[in-house]
């Protein structure tokens, strides 16, 4: 019953991600008065890649061929660590906060072998740069993530669920989590995802050879990655208003803050990004001094 | 009084020596399968002897080391140990670079044993014996002052050995020039013997005395971390580039066994305990996966000729198991789920938090910085081998050599596929292991056992609710994977794909030159590291005649500062004071007695009043 209740509840959150994705383009065009795409367009996109045929780069190995499997498998088991609607029982032995951080690099470090297999520059331009840029976001994110567990005194998540009340450190700390996001999701200032312009394309520069089914999971990847990164500031960093109606209403307002952000400042040169990752880490600090000062 | 010099071979078996046994042997008999045919392929058969007399006396003045119970005995073996693995060193003793590298590995190690005598002697002017009981039950009196001076003579003479920062010089040197068996078993196993010097006479025999030695040891170990992981990055030749990954991974093992001296202190046993525990499996764990890169960089060698990554790429068509053998080491070492090196780095990052958990003030703050490092570290790490996996064996190949590699034979494959094994086998069976080694670590610092496991699959440290199971991991990731395949299979039929050139934008066709190169991958970092790094280039322009350029050249280098700034300047220092030197050494015999008798009174003189 358990499994079962943790399988639909994985399911319905693989379900649901590329419709965040949707209503972030979508208010995004508004905001530009544009109309823009339905917000189901991720779905059409979907749907037209999975009946895709593909062609394979006659260089590329059997990494190239099974990376996205990969890839969808590392985040969907990162998702299964994190309680939604259930906790506890198993989910819990999986592993914990941490664990949720190397499975997402489990998944980055064959996407980024797997841009640096077709012998193209533009991929190895991609895995260099995705690579740059997530080890700066680690050390950030396990400070976010101790300053979190630090306030409850466990990193097991479902102890972290929904308990304990706002402090100074957890906001410190879902402001500092929210930069990172901006960064592992692909959006402005660190990444833009709605160009193909060799110049800026860092995520979308590795799966540029891909096609067809394999570029359809790593799609649904990224949208799952997206959604689980909301959930975590949601659920755990910054706690209270429990509930499902509660935890949609801020996967929305997280939305609408990403677009916001997006369509307001501009893209940033590669190597501002460790100016950007700095200030995230700056942020982090202070919540954990917040801690230590017991506010 | 027992005789000081009573030199009979004594041996101790305690779990810590015993563990440390096991580590030698786990992969001193991989590395001896994996021989054979390595040194068939590079050598005659007179020097595949010699080599392998050296090889087999190499491993046991290692265990040697780590059994002993008596210091004097213990500088023997030590001794014995860097003499051996020089004269493997210098195995290529043909080669300049060999000689060079086996120069500085022996001046280095010395200047460690130096370090090592004095606190030994030191040592054995308050306790009158050289045997480990002995020396352990007179030290508990010893005063402070003199405890501190000990543990920094201690902690710079194994810290030569194990290359910590700033001691570190000479592993990048010796170990990639070592044939790759030999390489395997120094980053492996020899410099761990270090690390089972500062567990056995700092915090078995000396005893943590000031919080400042666990907070010492843990800044030390977070600096070699990220020293040596950026200057792997820098790297390209695939065995310098898993050196500096040695002086990375001991700091992270340092980690672990300084946090332990601090809680120690602190009177957090159960948190030493893990602390340990963490750091003891970290070392299992990368003397397994660093062995095996090690033997595959040996492999690549083998069938290539070379070990500069920008002339490899495309092996994993030609080598499809040492690929495959590579790639698993480069997942452990990366950090990734569900393998061994992932096991330990979490195991660390939970001792850092329990630990930040337990203490107040700055101390909070220090363990979670240094986890934040730790990291880093980690991201870096993947960094560098997504670099050297990718560039090494993805890919197109980049020259002729690369074109015609062959993957290697039983021998080495079987000692590769028992590594490669380990890996995995640490990793799934991470609970089954950490309860012998939390074991260990307990007995090691005299306490009660403690299980960090909930059960034979799922570990659980001090029980604060927090869990990881690496095998539930696999488990769940497999049947994701499987679920997607069959479902996709199931829903839309058999994959439409067909095999094509890559898209080369309408231009000419693309050729190995437009791959990505290691320098290109790693520009990013080194300009974000130029601080740090100070990088120069050098730009040659090759003239037919005087108005037309043939050809241009373009080198891009890194400062290593501490051996310009540090190592040059001393070396100077030593240079210039023998200049001086020079001027007493005349040639005159009588001159000479002078010295002696003049030599001689002093030491009569010193020897009255001390």
């Amino acid at each position: 019953m358990e499994v079962l209740s943790l399988i639909s509840q994985t399911i319905l959150i693989i379900i649901f991600a590329p419709l965040v994705s949707g209503i972030i383009t979508k208010i995004k065009n508004n905001l530009r008065f544009r109309r823009g795409p339905s917000i189901f367009q991720p779905y059409y996109n979907l749907a037209k890649y999975f009946s895709k045929e593909a062609i394979i780069s006659d260089s590329a190995s059997w990494i190239f061929k099974a990376t996205p499997y990969i890839v969808f498998a590392s985040t969907v088991t990162a998702v299964m660590i994190i309680p939604v609607f259930i906790g506890g029982g198993i989910t819990q032995y999986i592993g914990d906060f941490i664990a949720v951080i190397f499975l997402l690099a489990l998944g980055r470090f064959f996407l980024a072998l797997a841009g640096l297999d077709p012998a193209t520059t533009f991929g190895g331009m991609g895995s260099s740069r995705e690579m740059f840029i997530s080890s700066f976001v680690e050390p950030v994110a396990i400070m976010a993530i101790f300053a979190a567990a630090l306030t409850v005194g466990t990193t097991n998540l479902t102890a972290l669920y929904g308990i304990g009340t706002m402090t100074t450190s957890l906001i410190l700390a879902a402001a500092s989590i929210f930069l990172i996001t901006l960064a592992e999701t692909a959006r402005i200032p660190i990444d833009n995802q709605e160009t193909h312009l060799e110049l800026t394309m860092v995520h979308e520069a590795m799966v540029l050879e891909y096609g067809g089914r394999s570029l359809a999971l790593l799609e649904l990847a990224a949208y799952v990655k997206q959604l689980l990164f909301f959930i975590m500031i949601s659920l755990f960093i910054l706690p209270g208003f429990g509930g499902l109606l509660f935890l949609i209403a801020k996967i929305l307002v997280l939305a609408i803050v990403v677009a916001f952000t997006e369509v307001s400042i501009a893209k940033m040169r590669l190597f501002r990004v460790v100016d950007f990752m700095f200030f995230a880490g700056i942020l982090a600090i202070l919540a954990l001094i917040a801690i230590v000062l017991g506010v | 009084m027992l005789n000081p010099l009573n030199l009979g071979l004594s041996l101790i078996f305690d779990p810590l020596s015993i563990f440390f046994q096991a580590v030698i042997i786990l992969i001193a008999v991989p590395a001896f399968i994996y021989s054979f045919e390595y040194l068939k392929a590079h050598y005659s058969s007179k020097k595949i002897i010699l080599g392998q007399v050296l090889f087999v006396l190499f491993i046991v003045s290692m265990l040697a080391v780590v059994s002993v119970s008596n210091v004097f005995m213990f500088l023997i073996a030590w001794e014995l140990m860097s003499l051996i693995s020089y004269f493997l060193v210098t195995f290529d003793s043909e080669q300049e670079k060999s000689i060079q590298a086996g120069t500085i590995y022996i001046v280095m190690t010395h200047i460690g044993t130096a370090f090592l005598i004095a606190a030994f002697f030191l040592m054995y002017k308050y306790c009158g014996s050289f045997d480990f009981s002995v020396i352990k039950t007179m030290l508990s009196s010893m005063p402070g002052t003199e405890k501190n001076i000990i543990f920094l003579l201690l902690l710079i003479g194994f810290g030569t050995k194990a290359g910590i920062v700033p001691l570190h010089i000479w592993l990048p040197y010796a170990h990639p020039q070592a044939p790759s068996h030999v390489s395997c078993l120094m980053s492996g196993v020899m410099i761990k013997t270090a690390i089972y010097g500062i567990i056995r006479f700092i915090i078995c025999m000396l005893g943590v005395s000031s919080l400042w030695w666990g907070e010492l040891v843990i800044v030390l170990a977070a600096i070699s971390c990220l020293v040596g992981v950026i200057y792997a990055l820098m790297e390209h030749d695939l065995k310098t580039l898993l050196a500096y990954h040695s002086v990375e991974n001991i700091g992270i093992i340092l980690l672990g066994i300084g946090s332990s001296m601090l809680f120690i202190k602190l009177g957090l046993i159960p948190l030493a305990i893990l602390a340990m525990c963490a750091g003891l499996y970290h070392l299992v764990n990368h003397a397994v996966f660093k062995g095996l890169l090690f033997l595959c960089a040996g492999s690549v060698y083998n069938a290539t000729g070379t070990r500069d990554m920008e002339k490899l790429g495309g092996l994993i068509k030609k080598m499809p198991w040492t690929s495959a053998y590579f790639l698993t080491g480069s997942m452990a070492i990366s950090a990734l789920p569900p393998l061994n090196g992932f096991v330990s780095e979490w195991l660390t990052l939970i001792v850092l938090f329990l630990g930040a958990l337990a203490v107040t003030g700055g101390l909070k703050l220090f363990l979670c910085l240094t986890a934040a490092i730790l990291a880093l570290t980690g991201g870096l790490a993947a960094a560098c081998f997504v670099k050297a996996f990718g560039i090494t064996f993805l890919a197109k190949p980049r020259s002729v050599k690369a074109e015609s590699a062959k993957e290697c034979g039983t021998s080495m494959n079987l000692g590769m596929g028992i590594l490669a094994f380990m890996t995995v086998a640490l990793g799934i069976g991470a609970a089954y292991f950490i309860r012998i080694i939390a074991a260990v670590s307990a007995n090691t610092l005299g306490a009660e056992t403690l299980d960090f496991t909930l059960n034979n699959f799922i570990l659980n440290p001090l029980g604060k609710g927090t869990y990881l199971s690496t095998p539930l991991i696999s488990i769940v990731f497999i049947s994701v994977m499987g679920i997607t395949l069959f479902s996709l299979y199931l829903f839309l039929g058999k994959s439409k794909v067909s095999a094509g050139p890559t898209w080369d934008c309408g231009y000419y066709k693309l050729t190995s030159r437009n791959e990505y190169t290691a320098t290109g991958f790693s520009k990013p970092f080194r300009l974000a590291f130029s601080f740090f790094l100070l990088p120069y280039k050098k730009l040659q322009k090759i003239k037919e005649s005087h108005y037309h350029i043939k050809s241009f050249r373009y080198e891009t280098h890194t400062t290593k500062i501490f051996r310009k700034y540090f190592y040059e300047n001393l070396l100077g220092g030593v240079f210039n004071t023998a200049k001086y030197m020079r001027g007493i050494q005349t040639g005159s015999i009588h001159l000479y007695l002078g010295y002696i008798l003049i030599t001689v009174i002093i030491l009569l003189i010193f020897m009255g009043r001390f």
